[in-house]
This record gives C-alpha cells, structure tokens and sequence, in this order.
C-alpha cells in the first residue's frame, strides 16, 4: 500500500475521483493479456492532463514509487502487468485527438485515444494512418507507441515508429520535453522520438504524439492462393517482391492453423493444402489491377493449386475469412493461448516454418503458425492449459528453442509484442551483454531511481513479487 | 450473519459453482471492451467491462479479493446485454458466468426488508402467475379508462413519483380489458396454404400488457402459412428471475414450459420477444445438472424461432403485399435476439419489405438502449445516460418511426421519445404491429 503521505499527495493533484486504491479497483489493473502474469498495483491514477502527470511523476520519483503507464492493456509480453506494485497510470481523461493537419499531413493526439478512432477520423479527411495491430479497435496510440505495434500492413507500410513524428515526454524525474516536430527533415540531436517508442514505458511517460499521414489509396484487391507445399509458398513470397511488387497485405496460414480455421468457421478450405497466402494491393486503380495479375502469375507459375481473386468487396471479406478467425479459432481449442511473434528475414520463413513443426513435434505440442509472411513476422500459437505445469514447462522450453532458431536465421525473438516481461529473459539472444548493458546504461541516466515500468526489457533477478498463476 | 460471513459463505460457493473452464478461456485480450456500453459509459473503467468483471469472478474464486460493495457495484451494473460474446474470440459464455455470479450472490445476501419484500412480491407472488398478471393488469385498464389516470395526470400526484417512474406511467400502452385476457385462442389455421406447423409461445407480459402485438403476430404466422397451436401449460419464461439471482425459481417455470411444449409435435416454437427467446433457448444450460431435464429442454430448445425469422423463412414478405404512407423508419436490435438468438437481419429485411417505407439505419443500433429487463428502474442512472445516447443516433436518422422486437425495449423507446418531448413527431412500435400495420386489408380474411 502507498504511504498515506504519498496519497494525499497524489489525490490532492488528481483529485479523489481519479485515484483508486480499492481492492476492486486494483485488481482490474492487475494484468494484461498475456497468459499467466498478475500482480496487484497499489493504486490506480488517472491524470487529467500533462501538468498532472508531471506532478506524479515528480511525488512516485520522489519516493521511488513504480510507475506503469496503461492503455487499454491489450500487450502480449505483461508489459503493463504491475509486477512491482506501485501505481498503474491511466490516460482515459487524455484520449482527444487535438488536430488534424492537412497542409502538413498530420494527426496530433492525446496518448489514450483508441488506435481505431485515429484511423476513421483521418480516413474521413481522405487520409491514411497505416499501422493495424490486432487490437486496434481497443488499443490505445500510447500503447501502440510505447510497444512499437506492427500490424497487418506492415511489409508495405511500416510501423508504428515510421508514423511517429514528433512526442511530448514526462521524464522519469518529472520534467517535460518535446523531441521532433511537423518535420520530414530534423537532426538537430539525438534521435529521442525513435528512442522513445518502443521503450515499453521503462524511460518516460509519452503525453503527446504528432503522427504522420499519408493519402488514402484510391483502390484495393484482395486474392488468395493455395500450396501444397510450404516451399513454394514461401518462393511465391520472395518472387513477388523480387518482380518488385511490395502487396499491402501478404499474410500466410500454416496447415495446422487452417484445419482449426476449417473446423472452426467451416469457410470450405481444403485442409489438405499446406499453406495458404492472403495478398492485397491497394494504390490507384490501374496499378492494383496490374499487380494482382502479377501476382496471380507468380503463384501460378510457383505450383498454387488455386489462385482466387475477389471480384467484389464481399468476396474480398469471404477471403479474409480465414486469416481473420485464426485468432478465434485458436483461442477456443483450450483455455491458454500462448501467441508469439518470433520474426525472421522473409527469405527464411519457410525454413523458419519447418523448424517450428519440428520443434512442436519434438516437444508433443499443437503449434499453429499464421502471420505476415511479406515481412517474416510469424505468429507460431500453441493453444495449451496453464494449469498442466508439465505441458508448461515443454510450452516454454518449445519456444525457447523457436527463438534460438528465428536468431540463427538472422532474425529476432519479437516481431511487435515487446519484450516486456514475458521475453526479456532472452534478450540476451537477440543483443548479447554488450548490447544489453548499452541499452541499460540508457535506462540508468534517464531513470536512474528506476521507477519507470520495473521489472521490464530487462531480466530482474530480484524480483519483489511473485506473479500469481492464472 | 454479520457481513463477514455472508461474503465467506459467497467465495466458498463462488469456488464450488463456478464454472472455472470458462472463468478460464477467458484470455483477457479485451476485444469486449469497445461492445460494453457499461464500460464506455462509465468512462472506460475496467471494472464496468466484461473483461474486468470475468478477472474479478475469478479474483473471488481464487481467494484473491472478498466479495465486497464494490464487487457486487460491479456485477450490479453490468446489463446483461451480451454484446461481448458475439466478439469474443475464445467464445466464453459471459451471460451464463453473470447469471451464476448473480445467483450466489442473491442467495447468500441478507437483502434489506423493502427490497426483500419487492423481490418475493415480483418473482414468487406476481411472475410465476399469469392470472394474477392479468388482475395486475386489469387494474391498470381500470386506471386508465376510469378516468383516474386523467385525474391523477391533474392533481400533479404523478410528481411525486422518480422521474423515470413517472414517465414510465405515461408510456406504458392502453392494456386490454379483463374480458379481452380472457378466451385466448388455443389453435389458429393456416391461412392460404399450409407450410408449417408452429407453437406460440405467448408469454406473461405479451399476452396481457401487449395483448395486441400477440394477436398481431398470431395472425402474421397464419398469413405466412403456419398452423399455430397455443398451448394452455405454458407461463412465464422466468428470464427476470434468472437474470436476477434466483435460478431455483426459472428452473421451475422452465421445467414447466417444456412440458407444455413438447408433445405438440409442432416445427418451430415461436417468440415475439427477444427477452424471452433468448432465456428459452438457454433453458438447457439452466437445466445442465438434472439428467432428467437436460435432454429435454436441448430438444425444446432447437425448435425456438423468433417470428422474424419465421416470417423470411416462409417468404412472407414476398408473399403479402405490405404498405404503409411514405415515412422514414429506424430499428433498434433487442440486444438479446441479436446477441443470443443471431435474430439481426430478418427484422429489418422485413421493414424494407414494406412499400413506402424508407429504412434508415441508426449508428449503434446494435447497442443496448438501456431497458435490460428492470434496469431502467433499479439502475435508473446509467440506463437514461444510455437511453439519451440512443437518442442522439435516432433523432440523426429523422425517423418517425422506432421499430423493436422486445417489449422492454419498446417501452424504453417510448420513454425516450416522451423524454425527448417528441411525442408528436416520433413513435415506438414493435415490429409485428408494424408489419400488421402494413399488411393490405384485403390479405386478412
């Protein structure tokens, strides 16, 4: 519990209304949607607005209080779980979007606005905010900046990082800064709007963010192909983009995951093919057109045994069907969903693939594997029991080989989830103690009372708390 | 018992009558959260969400948190629209996790005496019975043809009442005479040629309060082809008492609502509220431990239709030629025929079947206007914040009818409309009397 000193502090910025300490009120805040971490925070503050965050920073740094800033907790790496305790930070008060800038194509907005309301206000505007994370419709652009999302259109379009333009900062002691601007061109220091997104809200606390926007493609097609081979999926994956084609989407489904899929939303699937590509292009009219008969070509010539292109919007969302039920059909085979995001170069995914059927047959698990083939972020789900402790333990020791293996393929152990708690103890994989301590030596000068989100990036040994089993 | 051991009595239960499985799928992804007119209507806090109230079933049966003020404040508010389970990727049934939590909770609390007395005067002494709905309802046609409701209207006496309450008295609908209650039909032939053969289920409120939308729905089934047997067993679906806690007496009324219904060798069984329809067809969860009931009620349950499905089904709309004057009409989903009975798109293929009429849709139709069965009296506050939200995305359509298809959610239409103070240019009006509106007169023999 805080300090009564320290509440009376913390409510006589925020008021009584916007802190909660109630056992209810904390446990609501306990977790996140990764399986299996829970701990009760201290209290939950909802600021008003940047001047209060400040002010609560300055009171949690002063009496080395953790600090775990939260969107709408939707992270699968326990990046908003309070494993330390202290106070979970809301920002349901800051959720307006403050401008949109069509002379310099820009969205301004307050950290807790939803990911999805972003999109609809600028595509009303006839603009485009590109990232799609899965959760969008619920996650919040703080929590999308803090964890870097990805998304479906990544592979063409980019992340998170490449729509950030410019942020407001609370540091860990409590001062404000801004980093960037409304500018393509800026190097005047270092780059901290970068720095600062995907830092999983270990340095600061983000109250501000302009986004960049790009014009609405005018059109969009959608088709889908079928292998029976996982090979010549894969080379259908690196021929169309050697002929120079980058598609908007080019997502994949193993054949485990489409049997699920099949069994699931009985969509018609043949559950004998091996794989299957989701592809869409979008971009002027003619340009859409031409690429779809490309790529079309491309499967063909590379043994698709159908290729389907939608002729209409709805055939385009009977298409997506599959792809878009994975996640549902996955989640109901057993009451644990183990979903990682291990990622490798897109000239690897087939190999990577193959390893982790391997690695599932070694270890006596269902492995699904689906994701964005066009940037080699897998999504391999091993739907499981938390309550089987042996299962567990060969769940864990599975994917601790899958991230050796997406390492030695030049890859990384985290495509878009974070590391957060749930990864950190193989960071170590991906950046080697020298990259670790660089980044550590970061973490010391910017949050040397280590308030910021503890227990996250990076590996704790003495942890305060033990997570409470889900 | 001091307050201490009624919460030990409720987390010992919690931990033996939960259905910890599905406490378990959920996965807590939250894609709930933005269905939960509860949680965006609070101001997003997570204990007002679906996700939130799941973590904190399961935080009282793991011995994590007691179930104190704040728990119940929880499980209180939350609608029992199930919105969240058609989104849900894990498929968890949250309505049946409400309903047990619900239920413990009601069973092993000492209510307060006025609020004891209301309880058992409603769900023993009044639901179960439909005679004494009728004299219920026989009253109140007393006070509004008597001329005591003008009077009463006068004397100002009606200020007295909560404000909601008030309203409530000015929008329920004339109700029909004792006379009128009596003599229901129990067999109706097909008009025309026959498809099916139906069985009515004529409900406790339908059949006296809404008297009229009953006959209006048994003539509709016998234009569209169907036989309709009416059987005399039948009573209240006991969806109050289970979405209330008291599970024990919804057990009784389900047994005997079962009995009635299945030796009549009928095709569908047909519903004309949403409310309803939705609890009949949970009636094999709610009977899942007696072996000698279970296998009955799934069987009761596969033939339960609501009538708007029957009607697209037997190509009614094709069928009968429907007209009304030029006017713009909206819908407004009953959270449980949509959510539960997957009932969305026949209701308002019906509507646009109608010559004349122009079909507008209303932004957030599909979100809960805030009725939820007594929520508008217990929960008065969140339920007219919802119902003033309703009526911002209503009044964008100009239409100048709301259509519905469950009594509660017709009377919370009207209560809006009369708070709104646009009686004079706006009606409520279910879905069957609409289409009975718009039946030609030469269709009914």
């Amino acid at each position: 519990m805080l300090a009564i000193l320290v509440k009376e502090k913390i409510i006589a910025v925020v008021t009584s209304e916007n802190f909660d300490d109630s056992k209810t009120g904390r446990l609501v805040y306990s977790y996140d949607s990764t399986p299996n971490y829970q701990a009760l925070p201290d209290a939950v503050v909802s600021p008003r607005n940047t001047a209060e965050v400040a002010e609560i920073v300055k009171i949690c740094n002063e009496h080395q209080i953790p600090i775990v800033p939260r969107g709408s907790g939707t992270n699968l790496c326990g990046g908003t779980c309070p494993l330390e305790g202290g106070i979970v930070m809301l920002f349901k008060h800051m959720n307006k979007i403050l401008e949109i800038d069509e002379e310099n194509l820009t969205a301004t907005v307050q950290p807790g606005v939803i990911t999805y309301d972003v999109i609809t206000a600028v595509e009303s505007k006839g603009l485009f905010y590109p990232p799609d994370p899965g959760s969008m419709k619920i996650s919040t652009i703080g929590g999308n900046i803090n964890e870097n999302s990805g998304g479906l259109r990544g592979l063409k379009y980019g992340v998170t990082r490449d729509y950030v333009m410019a942020l407001e900062i609370v540091l860990p002691n409590g001062e404000i800064i801004r980093t960037g601007g409304k500018l393509a061109k800026d190097v005047a220091g270092y780059d901290f709007t970068r720095l600062y997104v995907g830092s999983e809200g270990t340095l600061g606390i983000v109250t501000e963010a302009t986004l960049k926007l790009i014009p609405i493609p005018d059109a969009k097609k959608t088709m889908l192909a079928l292998y029976q081979d996982m090979e010549a999926a894969a080379r259908s994956v690196s021929k169309i983009i050697a002929n120079k084609i980058i598609p908007a989407t080019l997502e994949f489904l193993d054949q485990p995951t489409l049997k699920v899929v099949e069994d699931y939303a009985r969509i018609g699937l043949p559950t004998d093919v091996k794989a299957v590509l989701l592809i869409e292009q979008d971009g002027p009219p003619e340009v859409v057109e031409r690429d779809i008969i490309k790529i079309s070509e491309i499967c063909r010539q590379e043994m698709a045994v159908s290729v389907q292109i939608a002729q209409s919007e709805t055939e385009a969302e009977a298409l997506r069907t599959a792809r878009r039920t994975a996640l549902s059909a996955l989640a109901r085979l057993k009451p644990t969903t183990i979903l990682e995001d291990a990622t490798v170069p897109r000239s690897e995914i087939a190999k990577m693939v193959k390893a982790i059927n391997d690695i599932a047959a070694k270890y006596k698990l269902d492995i699904c594997t689906f994701g964005h083939a066009g940037d080699g972020n897998l999504h391999p789900t091993c739907p499981t029991d938390a309550r089987n402790h042996e299962e567990m333990e060969r769940v864990e020791r599975a994917f601790a080989e899958i991230f050796e293996k997406a390492i030695e393929l030049g890859g990384t152990i985290t495509g878009e989830h974070g590391v957060g708690v749930m990864k950190s103890p193989y960071l170590e994989l991906k950046l080697g103690k020298a990259g670790i301590a660089a980044m550590q030596a970061v973490k010391n000068a910017l949050d040397p009372n280590h308030i910021m989100n503890p227990g996250k990036v990076f590996m704790d040994d003495s942890r305060k708390r033990v997570k409470v089993g889900q | 018992m001091t307050k201490l051991q009624e919460q030990q009595t409720i987390q010992k239960q919690f931990n033996e009558r939960m259905n910890q499985e599905e406490l378990l799928n959920c996965m807590r992804c939250g894609f709930c959260l933005p269905s939960c007119p509860t949680y965006i209507e609070s101001g997003f806090q997570e204990s007002h969400s679906p996700r939130g109230r799941i973590a904190l079933m399961k935080a009282v049966v793991d011995g994590l948190i007691e179930p104190d003020e704040d728990f119940e404040r929880s499980l209180d508010l939350c609608l029992g629209c199930r919105a969240c389970e058609p989104v849900c990727p894990s498929g968890v049934n949250y309505g049946q996790l409400l309903e047990e939590a619900r239920d413990i909770v009601n069973q092993n609390k000492r209510h307060s005496l006025p609020v004891r007395a209301v309880r058992k005067a409603v769900f023993e002494g009044l639901f179960p019975h439909q005679n004494r709905i009728k004299n219920l309802t026989g009253l109140i046609g007393f006070y509004q043809r008597s001329g005591l409701q003008k009077a009463a209207r006068k004397t100002g006496i009606m200020k007295l009442l909560p404000e909601n309450l008030a309203a409530m008295e000015k929008v329920l609908p004339p109700v029909p005479t004792m006379k009128e209650m009596k003599n229901r039909p129990e067999h109706l032939p097909s008009i025309g040629t026959q498809t099916a053969r139906v069985a009515f289920f004529s409900g406790c409120l339908m059949d006296t309060v809404f008297l009229e939308t009953n006959n209006a729905t048994m003539k509709l089934l016998q234009l569209a082809g169907c036989e309709v047997v009416i059987p005399k067993g039948q009573s209240c679906c006991g969806a109050l008492h289970g979405h209330s806690g008291e599970k024990e007496s919804a057990r009784g009324l389900a047994k005997k609502n079962i009995q009635a219904f299945e030796d009549l060798n009928v095709d569908f069984i047909i519903t004309n509220a949403g409310g309803c329809g939705a609890f009949l067809m949970d009636y094999d969860h709610l009977l899942k431990d007696d072996p000698l009931w279970k296998e009955r009620a799934a069987a009761f349950k596969e033939k339960i239709k609501d009538i708007a499905e029957v009607l697209v089904a037997a190509g009614f709309h094709e069928k009968v030629k429907l007209e009304l004057p030029p006017q713009v009409v909206t819908y407004q989903d009953s959270c449980h025929l949509r959510n539960v009975m997957k009932t969305a798109s026949a209701p308002r293929l019906l509507i646009q079947s109608i010559k004349g009429v122009e079909f507008k849709e209303m932004q957030q139709a599909d979100r809960c206007c805030g009725s939820a069965g007594i929520y508008n009296i217990i929960e008065s506050e969140m339920s007219m914040r919802l119902l003033d939200s309703k009526m911002v995305h209503a009044k964008a359509t100009h239409a100048s009818t709301i259509v519905t298809a469950n009594p509660g959610c017709l009377l919370q239409m009207k209560l809006g409309i009369e708070r709104e103070g646009l009686a004079a240019k706006m009606r409520g009006v279910h879905l069957v009397d609409l289409l009975m509106e718009a039946v030609k007169k030469e269709a009914v023999v």
